[in-house]
């Protein structure tokens, strides 16, 4: 709090603050002058919205014109280009290693959205009643803490979880379930879920906390009535937390989808993709393509059906969310 | 009563076992790091013989205060340019209905869903046209860029809030827009632009991909993209590993620690806006 105020203070000293009566809120002028001075031209306006718009334009809208027209080419990068029409679109949707990789984000879904989100919910419901103190304080401190820390680096922490003689077999052993101790990013069928299950790790704590402050906000005498009712947890959790909790709960799918879609650092300092292809994604897959096997086309037409991927998949979100409230 | 009771021991019981696998990751990795250098080392035990030499090591051959200086000179290129433009950028949008806003507003939210991944190879090929490969400007501008729609969204829906009147007075004082941005919004402005800095720098502290491509050499690059470094170093030592990823998280962390109310309103308050 102190820090934030220092800020405040500290970046130009005003009398007044929004509710404060300042000087100029007090001068109560007539509505006829106020509707004159406000008539003032775009032009201020649009001077300073030009830098936002230059550095957008130039930095993202530019380089998405020179992707998509990338992805009508055949190029290397250095020499000569030939135009092939749609044909590097037809291989990202005919080629099984890409369609592999977007299938790979999908399944992620599970691990970024759906794990985080329903154990954010259960935990929330179940703390709800919680008192702030040290206890909820320091918890609090914890699940944020792979919010701050890089993705790369979570990467790695879970390598060394996942590994032969690392924390998790570990564990298995002491629990007496020695027989499934395994190199966990190593082996097929068990390398998705587990570089998933880093995700959960990373988003599990946002959500929880996110919905713990949404669920401090719906009125406590609805539980109160419904208790006196009669009705179950199930019910409650049904008829009140979860209407209650709408817009977080969009919020928190949008943001967790688009990260599932868009992984790459976490697999990129876990498996590379491997083993084989098992945990290729579409970044990946892009970042491949592109710099290593130096097909420009094709990674830029990739790039552009990730784009298109993840926009169809949030936007009817939004409306969801939206309709509900 | 009984009921809420138990539901909240079982509350309770539930939160210290995911806060314990929250902590587990780091916990094994200090429990790695101290290990000796030399050999396979295993999960998570308390060293008979902690090697806090490894952090030296990692410290020295990982060049450490390079990489930070090199984090620094990107944060500092990113931060203060897009907090200065989106300001201004998110005042013009919430407060003085310029014509055509609802357009450029919506161009800014669709930004807000565009993977990186997905530009990365134009942005390569961009930034050698303009010979900035290998140089941190590489990084600065495209995230300038790439950061641009949040911290627009995130300006304008300060700006949104501030009661009408309060322009509407310095209007009638007969202060220009400019003056009325600077004496009247941006001293108001404080809490959501230290909070935008704090998301920024957490961002551009550990942003990955761009410095991964733009700029080959790994001491250049960001401490997170440097991790890529680590791992070709110490691909044969899991403790020098461990040790090294734990000095790059840990100036984030402190960080995190002194200003954690400001960083968590700042996350909450950023997935909500965003």
């Amino acid at each position: 709090m102190s820090a934030r105020n220092r800020g405040v203070a500290g970046s130009t000293p005003t009398p007044g603050g929004v509710t404060g009566g300042s000087p100029v809120t007090s001068a109560v002028a007539p509505r006829r002058v106020a509707r004159k001075a406000t008539r003032r031209g775009p032009l201020a306006g649009w001077l300073m919205l030009a830098p936002a718009v230059a550095a957008y334009g130039f930095f993202v809208i530019y380089p998405f014109a020179l992707g998509a027209q990338y992805s009508f080419y055949d190029w290397n990068g250095v020499g000569a280009s030939t135009w092939v029409g749609f044909q590097n679109y037809l291989r990202v949707f005919t080629d099984a290693e890409m369609l592999g990789s977007i299938r790979n984000a999908f399944v992620l879904i599970i691990f970024f959205t759906v794990i985080p989100v329903s154990v954010g919910l259960v935990l929330a419901t179940l703390i709800r009643n919680i008192r702030a103190g040290v206890f909820s304080t320091v918890s609090q401190t914890i699940l944020f803490l792979p919010q701050i820390i890089p993705l790369a680096a979570a990467g790695i922490a879970w390598s060394w979880m996942y590994a032969q003689t690392g924390t998790v077999n570990q564990i298995l052993s002491a629990i007496g379930l020695g027989d499934f101790t395994r190199p966990w990013l190593a082996e097929y069928g068990f390398a998705l879920p587990a570089v998933g299950l880093i995700g959960s790790w990373v988003l599990t704590g946002l959500c929880t906390v996110l919905l713990l402050t949404g669920i401090g906000k719906i009125d406590p005498s609805l539980y109160e009535a419904i208790r006196l009712d009669g009705a179950g947890w199930f019910r409650e959790f049904v008829t009140i937390t979860i209407p209650g909790l709408r817009q977080q709960i969009a919020i928190l799918v949008t943001l967790t989808v688009i990260a599932a879609l868009s992984s790459f650092d976490i697999i990129y300092t876990s498996t590379r993709g491997g083993p084989g292809r098992e945990t290729l994604v579409p970044g990946l897959s892009i970042f491949r393509i592109g710099f290593t096997q130096s097909d420009v086309g094709l990674a830029s037409a990739f790039g552009i059906v990730l784009m298109v991927l993840v926009l169809l998949v949030v936007v009817p979100l939004q409306r969801l969310s939206r309709e509900s409230k | 009563v009984i009921g809420s009771r138990r539901e909240a021991i079982l509350g309770r019981i539930v939160l210290i076992v995911v806060l314990i696998v929250t902590i587990l990751p780091l916990l094994s990795m200090l429990s790695a790091a101290l290990q000796p250098a030399d050999r396979n080392p295993i999960g998570l035990t308390w060293p008979s013989d902690p090697q806090w030499i490894n952090f030296v090591t990692a410290f020295e051959a990982g060049h450490v205060l390079e990489l930070m200086k090199s984090s620094l000179v990107i944060v500092l290129i990113v931060v203060p340019a897009s907090v200065l433009i989106a300001t201004m950028a998110g005042y013009a949008l919430g407060n003085l209905r310029v014509p055509g806003n609802r357009f450029i507003l919506l161009a800014f939210v669709v930004g807000l869903t565009i993977p990186f991944e997905s530009l990365i190879i134009p942005i390569y090929y961009q930034m050698q046209g303009l010979g900035l490969l290998n140089t941190p400007w590489s990084v600065g501008f495209a995230l300038i860029g790439l950061f641009m729609p949040f911290s627009v969204a995130w300006m304008r829906a300060h700006f949104v809030g501030v009661p009408i009147e309060l322009s509407e007075a310095a209007r009638v004082d007969g202060a220009t827009v400019w003056q009325e941005f600077r004496r009247v919004q941006l001293p108001l402005a404080g809490p959501a632009i230290s909070a935008l800095s704090i998301l920024l720098f957490l961002w551009t502290w550990n942003q990955f991909i761009l410095p991964v491509v733009l700029i080959q050499d790994p001491l250049d690059r960001t401490v997170a993209g440097a991790l890529t470094f680590f791992q070709g170093q110490y691909y044969a030592s899991i403790p020098l590993l461990n040790a090294g990823a734990l000095i790059i998280i840990t100036p984030a962390i402190i960080v995190f620690l002194i200003f954690q109310r400001q960083f968590i309103r700042a996350l909450l308050q950023g997935a909500v806006k965003g």
